[in-house]
């Protein structure tokens, strides 16, 4: 049934119909009410769960790779520095291969303290072996957040859910909640084949020199690699079952004929879909395609999607310090291993909670590429307000 | 027929102004359409100023941005008007509801006016100076973008867990609102 909902409701809705036996986490904002709903669940006897308001954020993960290691379904939530507070559970999470799925909320690192929304933070982890999966929506959100624990728990790997924070936690809008029963028949209940049993003593997490470690990574690198099937035909599944699909690893809009491709990640796409509506109604060859998998990173199928197109523009809300755009260069040399030399304009912004509004995207479109001497990447500019002479 | 409308809310911490752009989305979702609100992402404290954004469509809305170029502004504390660029963006012919005896901008006659003393009808039947319902009642009956009953579903909704008292406290200000466009002379400047 459909309802208007907050999007950390809803996403708070969506862990109850996964019934987690272990919520740990704390809070920070913009993670908070995600939080908040669930412990209100907890309270009422709604979700029959350990809810374990955790000393820190290094705890809550702690606490939750715990839970996972003794054959628990676990779910935690953070955003920014509390997510790189949980840097090195997290590491050791994946190469635990424990799934565990938690959400990231996204929000800017400081400093300067900025509690708005980017992409830095879940950046930042891109290189610790979860599987990153960025909605676009609330409704996204709360589908993703029910096949995460599917992936998860089939590939045993972590699923860090990615929703723009404020964009989305805080947004109410409509939002079809699935039931109870149908949720059950999609996610069985989890049964944890390494699980921890006093009774049948055995060691999670041992240690490995150089005869053997390089091998675990390429172990675990394969297994990242081999879940782009599973999230695909998980999104497949849940289409048929729910009747809702959000493009499995990627998602074109209007990119047949498309001369332009605007490319990005999280709540920002919505905007860039109206933007292309508007610019193809001018005659203008431009789609545009969503990343909803950023690790494992689809290269073939982004080479595949993007094998027609003449320009990319790739739109984002991180930066690597010192180098650019991360998504462009991951692209650049997807693109590169395939032959091709399509132009890839990298172009940064909505950084710390700036809006990245219809208004930008659009003339980030019209600008020319800047092929300034060793310029990978530009900034957008800023917003500027309609009619900001005219009154007021 | 296709609807859209972008509305943006003006207040204080603690005027419940969040509350009044999520009671408009629900009214509307409760008519049938698609519908979004949010706050403009601030760290909150009582008293400092406030903007929320609601927007309602007949068709499903994909952008997340704020409200730049709104249809109308629900000004929930007319001292702000001083401070802020609360008429930023509005539409020609855009529409603002201010909490306030009269209107205190006679250059913005491009936009039409309706000024009504809020707080003090929100004091009468909460017992505090809450203008958010009133002023919603007066939104909904002077653009009919969303029914009177619709609101009054969703205060009944989103209040649930305040109780009974708080509720029909709520909704006689909602309809004495709707009742100040409905009986009254627009207040045009």
């Amino acid at each position: 049934m459909k309802q208007l909902l907050e999007g950390s409701q809803a996403v708070a809705e969506a862990v109850r119909l996964c019934r987690p036996q272990v919520v740990a986490a704390y809070p920070i904002t913009p993670q908070t009410h995600i939080i908040e709903h669930l412990a209100q669940q907890v309270a009422n006897g709604e979700l029959a769960a350990e809810f374990i308001n955790a000393e820190s954020e290094f705890g809550a993960a702690s606490i939750v790779l715990g839970a996972v290691a003794g054959g628990a379904r676990a779910f935690t939530a953070t955003a920014s520095q509390g997510l790189l507070l949980m840097t090195e559970v997290l590491y050791n999470i994946a190469g635990l291969r424990l799934p565990v799925v938690m959400v990231c909320a996204n929000r800017a690192v400081g400093a300067p303290i900025n509690i708005f929304s980017d992409h830095q933070d879940s950046m930042a982890l891109r290189d610790a072996g979860w599987i990153q999966l960025y909605v676009e929506s609330n409704q996204e959100a709360v589908d993703t957040l029910i096949q995460a624990y599917r992936i998860a728990e089939a590939c045993e790997l972590p699923v860090m859910v990615c929703m723009d924070g404020f964009f989305l936690t805080h947004t109410f809008e409509s939002v079809d909640l699935p039931t109870q029963a149908a949720v059950d028949d999609f996610l069985p209940p989890f049964h944890f084949v390494r699980t921890l049993d006093p009774a049948d003593p055995m060691t999670l997490g041992g240690g490995s020199e150089a005869d053997n470690y390089q091998e675990y990574r390429s172990a675990q690198q394969a297994a990242v690699e081999d879940a782009q099937p599973v999230i695909e035909a998980f999104d497949a599944e849940f289409d048929d079952r729910f009747g809702r699909a959000h493009g499995g690893l990627l998602q074109a809009y209007r990119l047949d004929g498309a001369e332009t491709a605007l490319l990005g990640m999280g709540s920002l796409m919505g905007a860039v879909r109206d933007v292309v509506d508007k610019l193809r109604d001018r005659g203008q060859a431009v789609g545009a395609l969503r990343l909803r998998c950023f690790r494992p990173f689809p290269a073939q199928a982004l080479v595949r999607y993007l094998s027609g197109v003449q320009r990319i523009i790739v739109l984002e809300k991180a930066i690597s310090i010192g180098a650019g755009g991360i998504l462009a260069s991951e692209l650049r040399a997807a693109l590169h291993q395939a032959g091709m030399m399509t132009p890839v304009e990298s172009v940064i912004g909505g950084l710390g909670g700036r809006d990245l509004t219809p208004q930008v995207i659009e003339s980030v479109f019209h600008e020319t590429s800047r092929d300034e001497m060793g310029a990978t990447f530009r900034f957008a500019p800023d917003h500027v307000m309609p009619d900001e002479t005219d009154h007021g | 027929m296709s609807v859209f409308h972008e509305i943006r809310f003006h207040g204080r911490g603690g005027q419940g102004t969040v509350s009044a752009a999520a009671l408009m989305a629900l009214a509307a979702f409760e008519d049938g359409f698609e519908s979004q609100a949010f706050p403009k992402f601030g760290s909150e404290r009582r008293g400092a100023p406030v903007e929320a954004y609601v927007r309602i469509s007949s068709t499903m809305i994909r952008a997340h941005n704020q409200v730049y170029a709104p249809d109308a502004v629900v000004i929930q504390d007319a001292g702000l008007l001083r401070s802020e660029a609360l008429l930023r963006g509005l539409k020609r012919g855009g529409l603002i509801i201010l909490n306030g005896e009269q209107n205190p901008d006679s250059e913005s006659r491009d936009f039409r006016w309706i000024c009504l003393p809020a707080s003090q009808i929100g004091e009468r039947h909460l017992g505090r100076s809450l203008p958010n319902t009133v002023l919603l009642g007066a939104l909904a009956a002077s653009t009919e973008w969303v029914s009177p009953g619709a609101l009054e579903q969703a205060v009944t909704k989103l209040l649930a867990s305040k109780g009974e008292t708080l509720i029909k406290a709520n909704i006689a200000a909602l309809r004495e609102g709707v009742g100040f466009i409905t009986q009254a002379e627009e207040v045009v400047a």
